[in-house]
C-alpha cells in the first residue's frame, strides 16, 4: 500500500481577506464580459464606417469643449476612487468617505454633462445608422456610469456604516475595480467617436 | 461575531457524528421553501438537465410535425405560416434552451463532485443562472403560445427580421427572450470560470482535472466573450424595429452584413461551446468502459482550448454566400479547414483508448462510441463546407440540415444520453436497465442515420431548406419520406429512455458507490451524494484518485478518508489557480430567495420592454435593485465586513 498525501495547510485566510476572495474574480469575469460588449459596438462603429464612407460621420469635427474635460473628470475620479480605496486600507475613514463622496459626485457631474451633450447634439437617433450608433454607445456607456455611481454609492453607505477593515473590504476593492472599467472604456468609446473623425475616419 | 481573519483548518477522517454536523449545515429546508431558496448545485444540475430535457422533447414534437408536413409533396398539414414558426422555435429550442443548458446542467451537477470541492463557487449565481434561463425560454414560448413566435429562422436574418417586414411582435419575443437567456448564460460562465480555476481539490492542478472539466471551461471562456455579441445583435435589432434607429437599414447607411456578423461572431465559437462539454462527456465516460485511462490526455486537453481558439476564426464560412471579398474568406476556409485537426486528434485519441484498452459493453459505452462515428460523418461535411465553391453548391441546402444534424444530435444527443445512462446511478442511486437500454441505443442509433444519411442527398439533389413544401416531379419525395420514418424512429427511441428512467427510478438496481469501477472524485462518496459532497476535502496527487492502486501510479497516493473538515460554517476550500495549492477558507452562502426574486425582477423588465410598459419597468428595475442589496450586502458572519459597531 502506497502512502497517502493528505493537504495540511498552515494558517490560511477565512473568507474574504484584502482582494483575495471569489469576488474580486467575480467582477473580472463580469469585466471581461462587458470589455466585449463594448468592443462588438465599436466593431459596429468602424463596420458601418468604413462601409459607407465619406460623409458617414455627422460632425466631422465633433466639438470637444465639452467632451474633453468631461472625459478628464472621468478620468479624475478613477484616481480620487483609488485614493479612496487606499483610505480604506490606511484606516483613514475621513479620506474613505471624502474619496468615495468626491467620486459619486464626479460620476454624477460626468453623467449630467453627458445629457446634456446628447441634448446638444445636432443630430437625433433615428436620423441614420451613425447616430444611431452615438446614442446606442454612448448610452450604454451611460447605464454603465449610473450602475457604477450607485454601487459607488451603496460603497459610501457601507463605508459610513464602519464596516470596512484594511483585510475586511473586498466589497470596495471590487467596487473600485469596476468603476475603473468604467472610465476605461469611456477612453475607447471617447478616442472612437470624438477623436478618430479628426483623423479623416469616416469624414 | 467576528470571524477570524485566518485559522488552520482541522485536518481529520470521515466520521459519523461530523457527517451529521455537516448535513444539518449544508441541506436545505424540505417542501416551498426549500424549492425556492436551496443554492445546492446538484439540486440546480438536475433543474437544469429537467427543464432541457423537456425543451428537447417540445422541439421533438415540433419536427416530428414538420417531417410530417414534408412526408410527401405538397402537402397541407401545416399552412406556411406555421411552418416558419415551427422551423423557427425548432431551431431557437433546441440550439438555446436545450443543446447549451443540458451541458450545464451536467456541469453544474457534476463539477463540483469531480472537483473534490462542495459547491460552485457562485452558488447564489448558480441559482440565478437557472431562473433565468427558465425564464427566458417561458418568455420564448409565451410568444409561440400566442400564436406570435419567432418566424425568420434561428439565425434571424435582416431584413427579414426588420418591423417592416415582419410587423407583428414576434421578433421582439425572440430579441429580448435571446438578452434575457443570455444573462443567464453569461453569469453561468463566470461561474464555471471561478470555480474551474478557484474550488479544486488540492493538488488537483490543471493538468489533473477531467477532460469535462476542460471542455466546459473553454466552452465558458468563449461563451463570457461571445455572448455579448448576440444580445448586441438583438438589441440593435429591438432598437432598428422599436425606436427607429438604422443599425441594419442601408437606406440610412446600416448594413444587412452587420447582422450577419454579430451573428455569427457569437454563433459559431457557440457551436464550438455545445460539443466541446459532451466531448469531454466522452473523453471521461469512454475510458471507464475501456478499463484504462484516455489515451494522449494532455493532447486532448490541448485540441480543445485548440479548437476553442480556432472556432473564433471561423465564423464567416456562415457567409460564404454573401458577397465578401475573396481575400477575407479565404482567411476563414483556411480557419474552418484547420480547425478539423484538433478534432481528428481527438478522434483518434478516443479510438486509441478502445484500441488498447478492454472494452466492456454497456449502453453508455454504445452512445459513446458510436458518437465517434457520427462525429466523423458530421466531420467531414463541415470540412465540405468550409471549402468556399462547395459551399456556394451546398449553402442554404438539406445537405447542411443533415451536417448540423449530424453535429448536433451526433456530439451533443449521443454523448448526452450517454452521460444519462452513466451518471444517472450517481444522480440517484440506482442504475438505468441494460435491455431496455440496448433498445434504446439502437432504436436512436437506426432512426438517427435512416433520417439524416439520405438528407445529404436531398441536399445535393437541391432541395432548400425552409420550404413549407415541393412539387411531386422534383425527386425530393422517397428521401423525405425516408427521413420521416427515421425521425418517427428517433422519437421512438427517445420515448424508450423516458420509459428506461421511469422504470428505473422505481425498480432499477441500486448502485452503490461506483457501479461502473470509475477513477475519478464523484464515485468516491455515495449515490446520490449527500448535501456537502465530501466529508473531509480530499487531497488528490493523480488523474485517476480510484485508480490510483491498479495503475500502480508513483509517488504518494490520493487521500480521501482524511482530509480538511471544514464544518464551522457552510465551507469549502479555495486553491490556486494552476497548482490548486491550499489558499484560503470559502465561507459559502446560505439558502436565499434574493435569486429568484432577482429572476423575477429582470422577467419583468423585460416584458415592460416587450409592452413599453414604463411603470412596469420601473417595478422590475426596483425589485432588481433591492434583490441586488440584499444579496450583496456585506456580512460579518462570512468575513466580508468587520461586525458592527454597539
Amino acid at each position: 500500500m502506497a502512502e497517502v498525501a493528505v493537504a495540511r495547510p498552515q494558517s490560511l485566510p477565512v473568507g474574504p481577506v484584502g482582494r483575495r476572495g471569489l469576488g474580486w474574480w467575480g467582477v473580472a469575469t463580469l469585466i471581461a464580459s462587458e470589455g466585449a460588449l463594448f468592443a462588438y459596438l465599436l466593431f459596429a462603429y468602424y463596420y458601418l464606417g468604413a462601409a459607407a464612407g465619406p460623409g458617414w460621420v455627422l460632425e466631422p469635427h465633433p466639438p470637444l469643449h465639452l467632451a474633453l474635460p468631461n472625459t478628464l473628470l472621468l478620468l479624475a475620479s478613477s484616481l480620487v476612487a483609488w485614493w479612496a480605496e487606499h483610505g480604506v486600507l490606511q484606516r483613514a475613514r475621513g479620506q474613505a468617505l471624502l474619496g468615495f463622496a468626491l467620486t459619486f459626485i464626479m460620476g454624477t457631474v460626468f453623467a449630467a454633462v453627458q445629457f446634456y451633450e446628447w441634448h446638444a447634439k445636432p443630430f437625433r437617433l433615428g436620423d441614420s445608422s451613425y447616430a444611431s450608433l452615438y446614442f446606442a454607445t454612448t448610452g450604454f456607456h451611460m447605464a454603465h456610469v449610473l450602475v457604477g455611481v450607485a454601487v459607488l454609492g451603496v460603497i459610501l453607505l457601507w463605508t459610513a456604516l464602519d464596516y470596512f477593515s484594511p483585510r475586511r473590504r473586498l466589497s470596495v476593492s471590487a467596487g473600485v475595480l469596476y468603476w475603473h472599467f468604467v472610465d476605461v472604456v469611456w477612453l475607447f468609446v471617447f478616442a472612437t467617436y470624438y477623436l478618430t473623425p479628426y483623423l479623416g475616419f469616416g469624414r | 461575531m467576528r470571524v477570524a481573519d485566518a485559522r488552520t483548518p482541522l485536518v481529520g477522517h470521515v466520521s459519523g457524528a461530523h457527517a451529521v454536523r455537516l448535513a444539518t449545515l449544508w441541506e436545505s429546508p424540505p417542501g416551498l421553501k426549500g424549492f425556492i431558496t436551496t443554492v445546492d448545485h446538484k439540486k440546480i444540475g438536475l433543474r437544469y438537465i429537467i427543464t432541457a430535457f423537456i425543451f428537447l422533447l417540445i422541439g421533438g414534437l415540433e419536427a416530428l410535425l414538420m417531417r410530417l408536413q414534408l412526408a410527401g409533396p405538397e402537402l397541407r398539414v401545416l399552412n406556411p405560416e406555421q411552418y416558419d414558426q415551427l422551423f423557427t422555435m425548432h431551431g431557437v429550442t433546441l440550439i438555446f434552451l436545450y443543446a447549451s443548458p443540458i451541458l450545464s446542467g451536467f456541469s453544474n451537477y457534476l463539477w463540483p463532485l469531480v472537483l473534490g470541492s462542495r459547491d460552485m463557487a457562485f452558488p447564489r449565481l448558480n441559482a440565478l443562472s437557472y431562473w433565468i434561463y427558465l425564464a427566458s425560454g417561458l418568455f420564448l414560448y409565451a410568444g409561440f403560445l400566442t400564436g406570435h413566435g419567432p418566424n425568420d429562422g434561428w439565425f434571424n436574418y435582416t431584413p427579414y427580421a426588420l418591423r417592416d417586414y415582419n410587423p407583428g411582435p414576434n421578433e421582439d419575443y425572440y430579441s429580448l427572450g435571446m438578452i434575457l437567456l443570455g444573462i443567464s448564460t453569461t453569469v453561468g460562465a463566470a461561474n464555471f470560470i471561478v470555480t474551474a480555476f478557484r474550488t479544486r481539490a488540492p493538488g488537483m492542478s490543471l493538468n489533473r482535472v477531467p477532460i469535462l472539466v476542460w471542455g466546459t471551461l473553454t466552452a465558458n471562456v468563449a461563451n463570457l466573450i461571445v455572448v455579448p455579441s448576440v444580445s448586441l445583435a438583438f438589441f440593435l435589432l429591438w432598437c432598428d424595429r422599436q425606436f427607429g434607429t438604422h443599425f441594419y437599414d442601408p437606406a440610412f447607411g446600416g448594413h444587412h452584413l452587420l447582422w450577419q456578423h454579430l451573428f455569427w461572431i457569437f454563433g459559431h465559437p457557440w457551436v464550438y461551446a455545445i460539443v466541446l462539454p459532451a466531448m469531454g462527456m466522452v473523453s471521461d465516460g469512454l475510458p471507464v468502459f475501456c478499463r484504462r485511462p484516455l489515451v494522449a490526455y494532455a493532447l486532448v486537453a490541448a485540441a480543445t482550448v485548440a479548437t476553442m481558439v480556432l472556432g473564433f476564426g471561423v465564423w464567416v464560412h456562415h457567409m460564404f454566400a454573401t458577397g465578401l471579398p475573396g481575400l477575407g474568406m479565404s482567411f476563414f476556409s483556411g480557419a474552418s479547414i484547420l480547425i478539423t485537426v484538433p478534432s481528428a486528434l481527438t478522434v483518434f485519441a478516443w479510438l486509441a483508448t478502445i484500441w488498447y484498452g478492454r472494452p466492456v459493453i454497456t449502453t453508455a459505452f454504445l452512445f459513446f462510441a458510436s458518437m465517434i462515428l457520427l462525429f466523423v460523418i458530421g466531420g467531414v461535411s463541415g470540412f465540405m463546407t468550409a471549402s468556399v465553391p462547395v459551399d456556394w453548391q451546398l449553402t442554404d441546402t438539406y445537405f447542411v440540415v443533415a451536417h448540423l444534424h449530424y453535429v448536433l444530435i451526433g456530439i451533443n444527443v449521443f454523448p448526452v444520453i450517454g452521460a444519462v445512462y452513466f451518471w444517472f446511478p450517481k444522480f440517484t442511486g440506482r442504475l438505468l436497465d441494460e435491455r431496455l437500454g440496448r433498445w434504446n441505443f439502437w432504436t436512436l442509433f437506426i432512426g438517427f442515420n435512416l433520417g439524416f444519411l439520405p438528407m445529404h442527398l436531398t441536399g445535393l439533389f437541391g432541395m432548400p431548406r425552409r420550404v413549407y413544401t415541393y412539387a411531386p416531379d422534383m425527386g425530393w419525395t422517397t428521401l423525405n419520406l425516408i427521413t420521416t420514418v427515421g425521425a418517427f424512429l428517433f422519437a421512438l427511441g427517445v420515448l424508450l429512455l423516458i420509459a428506461n428512467v421511469v422504470l428505473s427510478l422505481r425498480r432499477g438496481a441500486r448502485a452503490g458507490a461506483n457501479p461502473w469501477d470509475a477513477p475519478t472524485l464523484e464515485w468516491s462518496v455515495s449515490s446520490p451524494p449527500p448535501p456537502y459532497n465530501f466529508a473531509v476535502i480530499p487531497t488528490v496527487t493523480s488523474r485517476h484518485p480510484l485508480w490510483e492502486e491498479r495503475l500502480g501510479e508513483p509517488g504518494a497516493h490520493s487521500s480521501l478518508k482524511e482530509g480538511l473538515l471544514l464544518e464551522q460554517r457552510r465551507e469549502t476550500l479555495g486553491t490556486t489557480p494552476v497548482d490548486a495549492r491550499p489558499d484560503m477558507i470559502l465561507e459559502m452562502p446560505e439558502d436565499t430567495s434574493a435569486p429568484l426574486v432577482l429572476a423575477v425582477g429582470l422577467t419583468l423588465v423585460f416584458v415592460a420592454m416587450l409592452r413599453l410598459s414604463g411603470w412596469l419597468f420601473a417595478i422590475g428595475a426596483l425589485l432588481c435593485a433591492v434583490a441586488l442589496l440584499v444579496w450583496l450586502w456585506p456580512r460579518a458572519e462570512m468575513g466580508e465586513r468587520e461586525p458592527a459597531h454597539g
